[in-house]
């Protein structure tokens, strides 16, 4: 049963990515200019060069057969050249996507830690002058645009209070050799001296990013959290279970949780997109060096290589996310299972 | 990594943004300096380009010249070469060099010997020589020499011994040491280019930059960061910083908050409109430099009614430069009497201003047959420089002071490229553009702007070519008596006003903005900015 899921779930996915890269691969040919100079990212290519490369690229090929070129470059990890820097894509992407993992896994982790424990607080005691504050408050939070909202930070803590940095992942004068490319994990693994100032400075600076990306998933958090709890404290069994004789607590904690909790995680995966973007806003705001600002550079700049990379590696992240809490929520939940 | 939390929580207490927690913080922190510049940087030669972020961020910071230009008066004094002299016929300079200068010590090139004449041979050589083995590598292109013209002046540089150099020029020119003193002249290791070589990687040359400069090249994240460390065995003596960052910040309001946070140490170029709000504040402070810059209208001369010189000294009379120095510069900026800043040597003092006066304007009109104006257009540049912060509304000031004396004028304006390719196929009427100097000699303001050789290259914005004029500034340059070029120049200044193929408007100040406990970081007017001397006090 479990198998065939597992297996269903994984033919879907690939159908997804070879949908993906026929966009990515189209892109070549979308884009605006020479399709070669598109597919390989050579900014200047010489006449002697270019019946070499139409071969190697399958360019006077069939569609078809270009396209199972482009796979086959694609998994070796050819990506072509970024047209700003004549750098290979790829290896673009791997020095800045580890920064957007680790801003977006932090929101992630900080709006766990704040939105459920509200949300079941807000739903528990609904009625209460702190629920309905907690209701109040997310919806204002859920409204409030993230650029302004950072901007405010900023203003508060940085240039009037003075105890927030404004920009960066660290004090550009500690000097972090590159392993991870997780400034945390890089700052344990390395051997300077200063490793603890090293790690307050990062702390420091990851603080306003990470409050202002995990908003939105906070308030998404707390009112699912809320809704879905305030829906099971209805349900029958809670009734029965409270007619049984149970306290509030076990009631809460054997049958409320999680039956309630179910459906936030699949929630995870559906708001997941948007925190990908809200991360790219951020990272532009606070000049975080992700994939994010990146993308938006090359988008700027045209940089139609780095925009079809870029483009493949998000979505592929989204996707591969959105499977992972479907596939969690499924072993949660039996019923799931079935359908 | 528990050990590491736990020991930055204890004496911190549990509030990680408690900023009054101080922890100890090595040396090369403490001592570190981050300088935010506004660009990134296109490459680590500064032969190799001509743009004033890359120069202030590579030039003088990894490298040295065998001269250097004194700051304050603009005369040259030795760095590498200690002395230099000149045949009588002016066509040959002996250069000697310093032989106690050592090269960077980096993790990829450890130097073999110290400077010496092969290295200086190498770093001309291979802008010059078309089958050096480095001259085609990243696409010999070499913009400042080849604007200049080196290829046709200097036929050879020839090491007579080690410490010895000799250059042989096809002509006397003046104007020669001046640009060996330029940022773009700094001198590279012939060692490290052979040993990258024989690694199969000439283009690292231009990337992972080896020099004899105060710093040396740590690592560079594109539009992030550049990290360079002090180098130890730094010929000067080495620098109170231990570190030297520039931060790479291409937006302006983020630079200026940088400054605000302590984030940035020193920040270039703040806004002329933010300078008031800055210096309003305690903890930071505003430097700023006449710089050799200036901002100017330049119209077609080859074009009707341009052609006309009558027509040129109306519009000339018909511009408020008062008001445009106020609204466009808001007041940081010099009034332009001619194309040279007054900072210069040759500077014309006695010049007569040139006045604001539309109705004199009216008259020449007239004299010329213009009684009732005509139709043309003011081109004006789509960016932002030091020399015009903002050419359209320049340009929209302009078209009011015109429309008083009957001249109906159109604003146009195309993307940079576009702007420059059009610009030097001379399809404008008139343009607001400018001209930053590289060195401290007038003729870099007079030949490439105004010579004949420049209207050719397309330099020349004003499309003017008179024999009058290129006599008098190829005289300047056979001449090395200073006394002689002076008057040459300065009949220059004055045939400029009588011909007016350009109305010179404003020279820019330069500026920066630095925190108060950084001293030791001044603008050179000359070139790049030098970081050798900056020290912070804690």
């Amino acid at each position: 049963m479990m198998l065939h899921y597992f297996l269903r779930r994984a033919f879907l996915i690939g159908f997804v990515f070879v949908a993906l890269t026929v966009l990515a691969f189209s892109l070549s040919y979308l884009f605006p200019g020479d399709v070669l100079t598109n597919v390989s990212g050579l900014s200047s290519i010489q006449p002697e060069q270019q019946q070499n490369l139409i071969q190697y690229y399958a360019l006077d090929q069939s569609l078809l057969q270009q396209y199972i070129a482009y796979l086959n470059r694609i998994l070796d990890g050819e990506w072509g050249l970024s047209f700003s820097s004549q750098q290979p894509v790829l290896s673009e992407i791997i020095a800045v996507f580890p920064a957007t993992l680790e801003l977006a896994s932090y929101a992630l982790l900080l709006s766990f830690v704040l939105g459920i424990p509200l949300g079941l607080f807000a739903a528990v005691k609904a009625d209460s002058f702190l629920g309905k504050l907690i209701s109040a408050i997310t919806l204002v939070a859920y409204s409030i645009p993230i650029f302004w909202w950072a901007l405010l930070l900023i203003m508060l803590f940085s240039l009037t209070l003075g105890v927030l940095p404004t920009a960066g992942r660290i004090n550009v004068l500690f000097d972090i050799p590159t392993t991870t490319g997780f400034m945390l994990p890089d700052i344990w693994l390395s051997d300077i001296a200063y490793k603890a100032e090293a790690t307050q400075d990062a702390l420091r600076h990851l603080l306003l990013p990470a409050v202002v990306l995990a908003t939105y998933p906070t308030t998404v958090m707390i009112r699912f959290t809320r809704d879905s709890m305030l829906a099971v404290l209805e349900q029958s069994y809670i009734k029965t279970a409270r007619a049984k004789g149970l306290s509030r607590a076990q009631v809460l904690y054997h049958h409320g949780l999680r039956n309630a909790l179910l459906p936030v995680i699949r929630q995870i995966g559906l708001q997941f997109s948007t925190l990908i973007t809200l991360a790219m806003i951020t990272e532009v705001i606070f000049s975080w060096p992700g994939i994010g600002q990146w993308l938006l550079d090359s988008i700027y700049q045209r940089n139609y290589p780095a925009i079809q990379g870029g483009l493949l590696v998000v979505s592929c992240l989204v996707i591969v996310v959105n499977m992972l809490t479907e596939i969690l929520h499924t072993l949660f939940n039996p019923l799931a299972r079935k359908a | 990594m528990i050990k590491a939390l736990l020991s930055l929580m204890v004496p911190c207490g549990s509030l990680l943004i408690l900023s009054a927690c101080q922890p100890d913080i090595p040396e090369t922190i403490q001592q570190g300096m981050v300088y935010c510049a506004e660009g990134s940087p296109e490459s680590f030669n500064p032969q190799r380009v001509t743009s004033g972020t890359t120069i202030d961020a590579i030039s003088q910071q990894l490298y040295d010249r065998l001269l250097d230009i004194d700051p304050a008066t603009g005369e040259l004094l030795p760095a590498l070469a200690t002395a230099w002299h000149l045949s009588e016929d002016g066509k040959t300079y002996w250069f000697t060099l310093r032989s106690d200068v050592q090269f960077h010590h980096t993790a990829f090139f450890s130097p073999g010997r110290t400077l010496n004449a092969d290295d200086v041979t190498f770093t001309f050589n291979r802008i010059l020589q078309t089958e050096h083995p480095y001259h085609q590598v990243g696409g010999a292109n070499y913009p400042y020499f080849q604007s200049v013209g080196w290829d046709s002046l200097v036929k050879a540089v020839v090491a007579e011994n080690s410490t010895t150099v000799r250059f042989e020029l096809a002509r006397p020119d003046s104007s020669f040491l001046s640009n060996l003193a330029t940022d773009f002249a700094a001198v590279l290791s012939a060692e490290y280019a052979k040993q990258l070589l024989q690694q199969g990687k000439p283009e690292l040359l231009d990337q992972r930059p080896i020099g004899t400069g105060p710093f040396f090249f740590k690592e560079y994240k594109k539009d992030q960061f550049i990290r360079y460390y002090r180098h130890p065995e730094y010929w000067r003596g080495k620098t109170e910083l231990t570190q030297l960052v520039f931060d790479l910040v291409p937006d302006n309001a983020k630079r200026m908050a940088k400054l605000l946070t302590h984030e940035c140490d020193v920040v270039a170029y703040p806004r002329n409109a933010e300078l008031k709000l800055i210096t309003e504040r305690p903890d930071v402070e505003v430097q700023s430099q006449t710089s050799m810059n200036v901002g100017f209208w330049a119209f077609n001369t080859k074009k009707a009614p341009f052609d006309n010189v009558l027509v040129r000294k109306a519009l000339a009379y018909a511009i408020n430069k008062d008001a445009i120095l106020e609204a466009v510069y808001f007041g940081y900026a010099d009034k332009a009497k001619t194309i040279l800043p007054p900072t210069s040597w040759a500077f014309y003092h006695d010049l007569p201003e040139q006045q604001y006066d539309p109705v004199k304007a009216k008259e020449l009109l007239a004299q010329a047959g213009f009684a009732n104006g005509f139709r043309m257009d003011i081109w004006a540049m789509p960016v932002q420089r030091l020399y015009n912060p903002n050419a359209l509304k320049m340009a929209e000031l302009m078209q009011a002071d015109l429309a008083k004396i009957g001249v109906r004028a159109s604003i146009v304006s195309f993307e940079w490229n576009s702007f420059r390719r059009k610009l030097s196929e001379f399809e404008h009427d008139s343009v607001l553009i400018g001209w930053s100097a590289d060195n401290a000699d007038p003729d870099n303001f007079f030949r490439p702007l105004l010579s004949c050789s420049a209207a050719e290259s397309g330099s020349n914005r004003a499309n003017w070519c008179d024999p009058n004029f290129d006599n008098l500034i190829n005289q300047a340059l056979l001449t090395a008596d200073v006394k002689q070029r002076r008057s040459f120049y300065l009949t220059a200044q004055l045939y400029l006003d009588e011909q007016m193929p350009l109305v010179s408007i404003a020279h820019s100040k330069r500026f920066q903005a630095k925190s108060i406990n950084v001293t030791g970081v001044t603008i050179n007017p000359y070139g790049g900015i030098s970081m050798a001397r900056a020290r912070k006090s804690l």
